[in-house]
Order: structure tokens, then C-alpha cells, then sequence
């Protein structure tokens, strides 16, 4: 465990956008193999332009981000977005093909496995998210729960080292969020978790790292920053009416 | 959210088990053209045409009865064929050459024959797409394009389409609905720059979804070329029920060429 690298280091990344706006001010991470981490910040924090950087769709700034040890540069693109598996907030964004199986087959492909390794891995993914036997389905015959689960299939078929989840409970029923949650913990890889949702984060994060300004302003225990009305309070982050994390 | 099953353009499709609809797409889609061709190819002023149009419009329709597709969807089939007709009942008005008198009407004779034969060609073509498009879902049509070697960037175009015509039609309706709840009525000039600006923030909305889209491929590694799996082979069997259609019209126009 000590001599595997971390699945994510990020050090002294700073970014500004084309237009000048400048949306990170030197980040340092680190998330060690098979952690859950939640990134916590309010809007405009710069929590997505930290995602983006992590399979290099971003770059160009000043720092580094690499990935289980290997540095996210142009020439290694390919291999860091195969381990960097990204689940954007709109599943309809990340389903696009005509029919699931498709659509969980895409990245395989694109990895240019051969097809009894696709199938094979296809099949496996949408076990793991509970969602076996909807292969020939198209997707917007699925509930909005099952369109959730199917998109972390499509990044779970390319065998990530992390996996990264942008607001994984918006918009889904409480039963479809437990689902989910249920479908996370299962999985043996390490999340990185972004969330406004702060239960969610307190369940399924034992760490936390709070981003505002550009900026990590905590890291610790999730449930010693929930417990931290201060801190919360300070970065626009609220917890539910009658939420007490200490009594969870 | 509640999106229909088939949608927008599902809506064409009759769901059924036939011969029909278990025939590979691509197969479908051949025979369709070949069938439309051989409809083309047949000689306007010919004396048998017209025996001719009836014996394709047996076999398009014992098609149809093989997959099991109602006459009203035949009928709303034919719907895309009016403006067809509106210039085929022009023809016999404008046409020269010698004329009848029908109904107190002096019509030209060889625009009556034209025009008849534009009428026959138009129907049984449409008819004949008709029942592909109710035994074929749009996914599948893509899919065939793609196996008849479409150009790829065409094959993507309308793959994309039919995944997202629903989405992009869901967000449309509730953008309508949300005018509507806030006493929105579309009448008048003044509603005119309203349903404008609703077309404008449709489009950004969905131009931006494709920027998400593109995103969200990057990040699986795409490489911009669309990678599909392996399509089964077609049997010689299948291949020859599909072209049962064309063949047979094919046949008749043979039999008329050769005895007429």
C-alpha cells in the first residue's frame, strides 16, 4: 500500500481561463489508492475546473496532476482517461449512443479491446451497477435513477484507477440515491466525489476537502468538517434543516 | 422525465414480431430503393402500366400484411405524398397536346397520363417506406445506413439525432409549459417574439449539450472516429425474403416489358 503510488497528485495547479478568469490558485491534493473523498465548495469554487484537469480535457496552467503515478501530459492522454473514469452530472450528456450496451461498449472500443474482451466487460459493468439485462435498452426508456447507474457503467468498463463523480444524488429520488450509494460502496475503486450534497458526502466519504476561492481551505474527517459550523458557514455550505452529522 | 416510449420519432414505428420487422435493417432498406427503382423504371405511357401498378401495389401491400400494419398507419403514411398530388392535378390543366372533355372540363390527355403515373409512383414508393418505417425502429434505420457504409460523419449526425430528439423535444415542452403557466397564450404579432426567443434559448441550450457531449467522449478516450461492435452476418435466406419485395416488382415490370 505505502510503495502504490496515489491514484490522484495534484500539486501547486493553478488555471485561468481564456477569457482571464482565473478559477484555480495553486491546489495541492493527494487521494491515496481505494479512498472516497468527497470535494465539497459552493458554486463557482472551481470544483469543476479541478475535474477537468484530471484527465487533461484542461491544461496549461502552472502545476502538475498526476494519475496512480503517471503525470497527465498530452502524450499519455489516452492511458489517463482510461484511469480516470468521469461521470458528468447530466446523464443524458454522458449516454449517447443508441442503446446502453453501446454506450458501455464506447470506451472499451475506443481502447481498441476486442469484442469478446468488450462484451465480457460490458456485461460486468452493468452488473456492478445492478442494471444487468438492460444492454439493448435505448436509454430514455430508463427512469433517471437507472440513467445515473448506467453512466458510472460506461466509465466502470474502462477499469479505472478513480473514479469521478460530479453531484452523483442531483435529481434522483430518495430511493434512487440509495441505490447509487449502495451501487458506490461496492465498488473497489477510489472515488472522488463531487457534492453539494452534504449527508451524502458524510455517508459515503470517510474525507473530505473543501475547495472555495481557488483553493483547498480544509481537508480532514467528513464528519469533523460537517461538525465545523465555522468552516461551513465561511465557504456558502449548508446542511440540511435538523441535520446533526455528529448524531449519524 | 416521463419522456413516451418511442417519441418523436418513434412514432412511426408499429411495434410487432413479423417476418418483417426481424429482417436486418440494412436488408430492408435495399429493398425498399430497389422496389422504389423498379416502380420508377416502369414506362408512364406504356398500354400495361397501369396492370402494372396494380401488381406492385399487391405486393407492397402484402407486405404491409405480412407485418401486420394497420391501414391507418398506411393512410398517415401517405400524408407526406400531398404536395405531390396538388401538382399532379395540375398536370392534365397545363399539359398541351390532344385533349378530353371530362366533367365539362377540356384536360390534356398526356397530362392525364402523367399524372397518373406520378400519382402511382409517388403512392406505392411511399407505401413501401411506410412499412419500413413501422417495422423498423430509427435506431435500427441508422444502423442500417451505417452497415450500406453511409458516410460515417452522416451515420453520427443521425444516430445523435435519434438519441436526442426526445431530449431536445422534453426541453421544448417545458419551455412551453413554463410560458404557458405564466399566462403565456400564442396569439397575436406580440407572441411571435416570444416563441423567437424560445427557439433562440433552445438552440443555445442544445448547442451547449453538444459541447457536454463532446466532453463526455473526450473523457472516454474518443478519438473522434465512432467504433462499433461486429454485425451478424446476414443469411442468403433473409437476404431473399427482403428482396421478395423488389423481385417480385421486378417480375411484373419484366412480364409487362416482354408481353405487352
Amino acid at each position: 500500500m505505502s510503495t502504490a503510488p496515489p491514484s490522484l497528485l495534484v500539486e501547486d495547479l493553478a488555471f485561468a481561463y481564456p477569457d482571464g478568469h482565473q478559477a484555480l490558485f495553486g491546489v495541492d491534493l493527494r487521494v491515496g489508492r481505494g479512498e472516497r473523498v468527497a470535494l465539497l465548495g459552493p458554486n463557482g469554487a472551481g470544483k469543476t475546473t479541478l475535474v477537468l484537469h484530471l484527465n487533461g480535457i484542461l491544461s496549461g496552467g502552472r502545476g502538475r496532476v498526476s494519475v496512480a503515478g503517471l503525470p497527465v501530459e498530452r502524450r499519455n492522454l489516452p492511458e489517463v482517461r482510461r484511469r480516470v473514469g468521469i461521470v458528468f452530472q447530466d446523464p443524458d450528456d454522458q449516454l449517447f449512443m443508441p442503446t446502453v450496451g453501446e454506450d458501455v461498449a464506447f470506451g472499451p472500443r475506443n481502447l481498441g479491446l476486442p469484442e469478446p474482451e468488450v462484451a465480457a466487460r460490458v456485461a460486468a459493468a452493468l452488473d456492478q451497477v445492478g442494471m444487468a439485462g438492460a444492454a439493448d435498452r435505448p436509454p430514455h426508456h430508463l427512469s433517471f435513477g437507472q440513467r445515473r447507474r448506467v453512466a458510472v457503467a460506461t466509465v466502470l468498463s474502462m477499469h479505472p484507477e478513480v473514479l469521478v463523480l460530479d453531484e452523483p444524488s442531483s435529481n434522483l429520488d430518495p430511493a434512487g440515491r440509495r441505490e447509487l450509494a449502495e451501487v458506490l460502496e461496492a465498488l473497489p475503486v477510489t472515488v472522488l466525489m463531487v457534492t453539494h450534497d452534504l449527508p451524502y458526502a458524510l455517508q459515503l466519504c470517510p474525507r473530505s476537502v473543501v475547495l472555495d476561492g481557488g483553493v483547498v481551505v480544509a481537508d480532514g474527517p467528513t464528519r469533523e468538517l460537517l461538525a465545523d459550523a465555522d468552516l461551513l458557514a465561511r465557504h456558502r455550505l449548508e446542511l440540511p434543516y435538523g441535520f446533526d452529522p455528529t448524531r449519524v | 422525465m416521463g419522456a413516451g416510449h418511442g417519441g418523436p420519432l418513434g412514432a412511426a414505428y408499429v411495434a410487432g414480431t413479423s417476418a418483417v420487422h426481424r429482417l436486418e435493417p440494412h436488408t430492408k432498406l435495399v429493398a425498399v430503393l430497389a422496389f422504389a427503382l423498379v416502380v420508377v423504371a416502369t414506362p408512364v405511357h406504356a398500354p400495361w402500366a397501369p396492370a402494372a401498378y396494380a401488381g406492385y401495389a399487391v405486393l407492397v401491400l402484402a407486405a404491409a400484411a405480412v407485418a401486420r400494419v394497420p391501414a391507418g398507419r398506411l393512410a398517415r403514411g401517405l400524408l407526406v405524398e400531398v404536395p405531390f398530388v396538388v401538382f399532379a392535378l395540375l398536370l392534365p390543366l397545363v399539359a398541351r397536346g390532344p385533349r378530353v372533355e371530362v366533367l365539362g372540363l377540356s384536360l390534356s390527355e398526356s397530362g392525364l397520363t402523367a399524372a397518373g403515373g406520378l400519382l402511382a409512383k409517388a403512392t406505392l414508393s411511399v407505401l413501401a417506406a411506410t412499412v419500413l418505417a413501422a417495422t423498423t425502429e430509427p435506431r435500427e434505420l441508422v444502423r442500417g445506413l451505417q452497415r450500406l457504409r453511409l458516410p460515417a460523419v452522416l451515420v453520427q449526425i443521425l444516430a445523435f439525432m435519434v438519441r436526442y430528439a426526445d431530449v431536445v423535444t422534453g426541453e421544448l415542452r417545458r419551455m412551453r409549459v413554463a410560458r404557458e403557466s405564466r399566462g403565456f397564450r400564442g396569439r397575436g404579432p406580440g407572441a411571435l417574439r416570444v416563441v423567437a426567443t424560445s427557439a433562440g434559448a433552445l438552440f443555445v441550450r442544445s448547442y451547449e449539450r453538444g459541447e457536454r457531449v463532446h466532453l463526455a467522449m473526450l473523457s472516454r478516450g474518443s478519438t473522434g472516429r465512432l467504433v462499433t461492435g461486429p454485425a451478424a452476418a446476414v443469411p442468403l435466406q433473409a437476404w431473399l425474403t427482403a428482396l421478395a419485395l423488389p423481385l417480385g416488382a421486378g417480375a411484373v415490370l419484366a412480364a409487362g416489358m416482354l408481353l405487352g
